[in-house]
C-alpha cells in the first residue's frame, strides 16, 4: 500500500504547521527528496512557539527574546532542509485552537488559490497531540475540503498519537529518508532553543545504523476526503 | 461549584465580549508542592482586577477544559478548568481541581470587581 515516490514528482507542496521545529522530525527528509528532485516548497508556519518552555540549557532565552530565537531557528531549520519559501503566519502560539475560524482559513485559502500546490502537507486532526497540531490540521482539511473536489490537491498528514493506527490504520505513504538524513539532522539540530542533546539522542551518542533506525523513514496518512 | 457544561461556559463567554471586564487569574500549585516532592520545583502567579476586553473567546477540549479569549493587544489563556458556579449567572467563576480537590487554576470574569 505505499505510495512510491518515483512516480509522483511533486510540482509544488504546500506544508502548514503550527510551530518552528514541527517540520524537523516529520517532515524534513521528505521535503529535502523532494526538494532534490525539483519540487518547489512553501511552508506556512502559524506561529513563533513563543510559548514554548525550553529555553535552552542553561537558559539563554526568555520569554521576550524566545520568539526572535525560535525565529531564526525557523529560518536556519528551512535553509537546512532547502525549503525555498517560508512564511510565518504570526498566529499566537496555544492559541490556534481559540482563533477566529473565518481568519484562519482565509489565509490558508489564499495560499491554496496563490500556489495551487500539488501536495498539501499538515498534521491528522485528532491524532497530532498538541491543540495547535490538532486545530491547524483541521483548518486545513476545512479549507481544502470546500474547493470543488476537482481541484483539491492531495493531503499528507503526520499523525503520532498513541492511538492513531488503531482508528485510522497503517500510514499509507513511507517515505524512506536515509539518503536525507544529513539535512533533517542538519534541521533538527537548527532548533538549538527546543532540543537539547540528551533529548535528543538519549543519554549516549547513537551511531549511524541507530539512527538510520529512528530518523530514516518518515510516515504520511493520506486524508480521507469524502 | 459543579462540573463545567461546554455549551453553558461558551454562552457566558459570549455574553461577556466585547466589554470592559474584571478579571483575576490564577494558577497555583500550593506553597508546598517542593516540600512534599523535593523534585518540584513550587511556583504560583495571580493577578486580579485587572481590566480586559475580548473580542472572540471560546472553551476547548473534552475535560479539564481550556479557555482562550482574544483582545485586541493579546491573549488570556488557561488550562486545566473543571468547575464552574452554575448560580453566577452574571459573572464568570471557574476554577481547576485536582483529584484531591485542591484549586490549582482559577479564572474570573466580572463586569464589577472582585
Ligand atoms: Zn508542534
Amino acid at each position: 500500500m505505499h505510495e512510491e515516490m518515483k512516480n509522483s514528482v511533486e510540482r509544488h507542496i504546500l506544508v502548514v504547521l503550527p510551530h518552528p521545529d514541527d517540520e524537523a522530525f516529520g517532515v524534513a527528509g521528505t521535503l529535502a527528496k523532494h526538494i532534490q528532485n525539483g519540487t518547489q516548497v512553501t511552508y506556512a508556519c502559524l506561529t513563533l512557539g513563543e510559548m514554548g518552555r525550553n529555553m535552552g540549557i542553561p537558559p539563554f532565552a526568555n520569554r521576550v527574546t524566545l520568539p526572535e530565537i525560535r525565529k531564526k531557528e525557523l529560518e536556519a531549520s528551512c535553509e537546512a532542509i532547502g525549503i525555498q519559501d517560508l512564511r510565518m503566519l504570526g498566529f499566537h502560539d496555544k492559541m490556534i485552537e481559540f482563533e477566529d475560524q473565518d481568519l484562519l482559513d482565509s489565509q490558508i485559502d489564499a495560499l491554496l488559490k496563490e500556489l495551487n500546490p500539488s501536495l498539501v502537507v499538515t498534521f491528522y486532526p485528532g491524532y497530532s497531540v498538541h491543540p495547535d497540531h490538532d486545530a491547524t490540521g483541521a483548518a486545513v482539511i476545512r479549507t481544502v475540503e470546500r474547493l470543488p473536489k476537482a481541484e483539491r490537491p492531495p493531503v499528507h498528514c503526520v499523525a503520532f498519537a498513541r492511538n492513531t493506527e488503531q482508528e485510522i490504520g497503517k500510514p499509507n505513504v513511507i517515505i524512506d529518508v536515509k539518503d536525507f538524513l544529513k539535512p533533517k539532522m542538519a534541521s533538527i539540530q537548527a532548533h538549538k532553543s527546543q532540543f537539547q542533546a540528551a533529548e535528543l539522542v538519549g543519554s549516549k551518542e547513537l551511531n549511524d545504523e541507530e539512527i538510520q533506525a529512528r530518523f530514516g523513514t518518515e510516515h504520511f496518512w493520506i486524508y480521507p476526503f469524502k | 461549584m459543579q462540573l463545567i457544561n461546554q455549551s453553558e461556559i461558551q454562552k457566558r463567554i459570549d455574553r461577556l465580549k466585547d466589554q470592559e471586564l474584571y478579571i483575576h487569574l490564577e494558577l497555583t500549585m500550593g506553597a508546598y508542592a517542593a516540600h512534599l516532592d523535593s523534585s518540584k520545583h513550587s511556583a504560583s502567579t495571580f493577578i486580579t482586577n485587572a481590566v480586559i476586553q475580548y473580542s472572540h473567546g471560546s472553551i476547548s477540549g473534552e475535560g479539564p477544559y481550556r479557555i482562550g479569549l482574544k483582545m485586541s493587544q493579546g491573549w488570556v489563556y488557561s488550562e486545566g478548568l473543571t468547575h464552574y458556579e452554575e448560580s453566577e449567572t452574571d459573572r464568570l467563576i471557574m476554577a481547576g481541581h485536582d483529584s484531591q480537590g485542591k484549586l490549582i487554576v482559577s479564572l474570573q470574569l466580572s463586569r464589577e470587581p472582585f
